[in-house]
């Protein structure tokens, strides 16, 4: 019996939610009284292997020549690792998206996504998630002897745990079904999903060219940039951007509106993050309502006066 | 060429969401039920392939009956035929088996279907029935060229975009970029015409083990007031966050 943890990395790095995952598992292997494996693929240093072991993994199994994004061998792979396991656990990103449904298919495994809360009872093994684009919280009970949970990002602590380890390598090789011919990496880019602050803007700002000040502002406070669905439709913004009900779903700890009315299905994809900030020049904008804090006022002039505010605290 | 397109009834975006029977479920009263947005992008998309290719584009959903209005409207846009398999979807597994054993037995070149639905937002049916079938899944797929017996596609990634080439038959699950938004279409009144007379075909479905159920809904809890700050004042913001909510 035990706990597997997808642990995902970004060119041989764990993430922030590659953390919050494993923590997640180590929580899970308390209820279910076991211990957690953590499965890593592509290339990777043992020492980058080994922090996993601060945050309460037992053993870690790794597949260097295996590409994260060959999404049929990874699953092939956690198929074999998978004996007496009982939960598989994902953090909700893209990759884990191409992953995780084939755990559940090989495995005939209920599989439950976007998940915010522990599992507390082994026998009876229900979570909440976010549903109906965040304007539901459902309760979910699984039905089936193996489960595969995908927790959202930024819903859960990060808890050290040093335990002691073991790291094994295993030189598999297979071939893909598909074949990688580019890739385009915002490189330097603050990843939208795991951000803990992010800097949004609407057509408030009235033309691409004013974003200038919105990436400014970003950059002081390290958030990621993003915006509201007509701007993507312009092509103001790239679609990658777009957050809300039919872009993406985030949760940060401060959301800052610059210019976006709050139309409910922007705020269905928002509105988990755990402090919003409203500026704009309707006080009617049903942003207000939503919002802990709310500035009336022309982006163009809050804007700029905001960018020096942040400066000095960040300064000091 | 033969296109598949799984698409799904979900509650128009606008839709305030409420539940019924103590919570345990959706209240689907006076809910406008439309394309799930991730599906509308794909189906537009095989209707071009259609134009395009001479494809046949056939659609598919998982439902009771109350979902032919919006399979109708699918064909209105431009699909030749439509599948529904009679059963209330309940959970990303069943569904995506019951859709997975009608591939098998009628396979198709290319299967679409949205990166997840608004509803339940599960995101797993594509997965689940790329491993059934042992086909290839392009997840988050914005972006499609067809060349003969293979397609360039790209997918979203964690911070970027990926280009694939990739061999049919495959599975994507799409979203926007597939196309834009300015080209998704309204039927027309021809459209609807036709759509009345294409063939909508009730399959019974094989098999129906759900993995997981729902068994609560509960609303967010909602905000306190909010504070609202001078603009003269912007520095009072700045201490709230820093000092107050302790987010900065």
């Amino acid at each position: 019996m035990s706990i597997l943890v997808y642990a995902e990395n970004w060119d041989g790095k764990f993430r922030k939610s590659t953390l919050e995952a494993v923590s997640y598992a180590k929580q899970t292997a308390i209820v279910y009284k076991t211990d957690v494996k953590a499965i890593s693929f592509g290339k990777i240093e043992e020492s980058e292997l080994s922090i996993l072991g601060e945050y309460g993994v037992k053993k870690i199994i790794s597949f260097p020549n295996i590409l994260k994004n060959d999404g049929k061998s990874v699953a092939l792979n956690i198929e074999k690792e998978s004996e007496g396991v009982e939960i598989v656990i994902f953090s909700n990103t893209f990759n884990a998206k191409m992953i995780a449904p084939r755990i559940s298919s090989k495995l005939n495994a209920g599989i439950i996504t976007n998940v915010i809360s522990y599992i507390e009872d082994s026998s009876n093994v229900c979570v909440k998630k976010q549903s109906f684009s965040s304007k539901a919280i459902e309760t979910v009970r699984l039905k089936s002897k193996i489960g595969i949970l995908a927790i959202s990002p930024n819903a859960f602590e990060i808890k050290n745990d040093s335990v002691n380890f073991e790291v094994e390598i295993k030189n598999q090789e297979l071939e893909s079904d598909v074949e990688i011919i580019g890739k385009d990496i915002n490189k330097g880019k603050i990843s939208l999903s795991e951000a803990e602050v992010v800097v949004s803007a609407g057509r408030g700002l009235k033309a691409a060219e004013n974003w200038g000040m919105i990436e400014e502002l970003a950059e002081v406070l390290g958030a990621a940039t993003a915006c509201s669905k007509p701007v993507s439709d312009i092509g103001w913004r790239p679609h990658s951007e777009h957050v809300g009900q039919t872009g993406k779903a985030i949760a940060p700890n401060l959301y800052i509106a610059i210019g976006i009315s709050g139309a409910i299905q922007h705020l269905a994809g928002v509105n988990s993050s755990k402090v919003m900030v409203a500026i704009n020049t309707d006080s009617e904008a049903p942003f207000f309502k939503s919002a802990d804090y709310g500035i009336v006022g022309d982006a163009f002039e809050v804007v700029p006066k905001l960018i020096e505010e942040f400066k000095k605290i960040k300064n000091n | 060429m033969k296109i598949l397109v799984c698409i799904s009834s979900v509650p128009d975006t606008t839709s305030k969401i409420n539940f019924t029977e103590n919570d345990s479920k959706f209240d689907k009263n006076g809910i406008q039920f439309v394309i799930n947005p991730y599906d509308e992008f794909g189906l537009t998309k095989a209707v071009m392939l259609k134009e395009q290719l001479q494809a046949n584009v056939t659609v598919l959903t998982v439902g009771d009956s109350t979902v032919e209005p919006v399979m109708r409207k699918a064909l209105a846009i431009g699909a030749d035929n439509a599948i529904r398999i009679n059963l209330n979807p309940n959970d990303s597994y069943s569904t995506a088996k019951e859709i997975s054993n009608y591939i098998k037995d009628n396979p198709f070149d290319l299967i679409i279907a949205g990166k997840e639905s608004s509803d339940y937002n599960g995101g797993a049916v594509p997965g689940i029935i790329a491993d059934t079938l042992n086909i290839p899944l392009v997840n988050a797929c914005n972006g499609l060229s067809s060349e003969g017996d293979s397609a360039t596609v790209m997918r979203e990634i964690d911070g970027g975009i990926e280009t694939l080439k990739i061999k049919y038959p495959f599975i994507l699950g799409g979203q926007k970029g597939l196309v834009e938004e300015s080209e998704l279409r309204i039927p027309n009144m021809r459209g609807i015409m036709t759509a009345r007379s294409k063939p909508l075909e009730v399959i019974e479905a094989t098999e129906s083990n759900n993995l997981t159920e729902s068994i609560l809904f509960e609303k967010p809890v909602l905000k306190g007031e909010c504070k609202i700050i001078s603009s003269d004042n912007v520095g009072e913001l700045v201490n709230e966050l820093h000092n107050v909510a302790k987010v900065i």
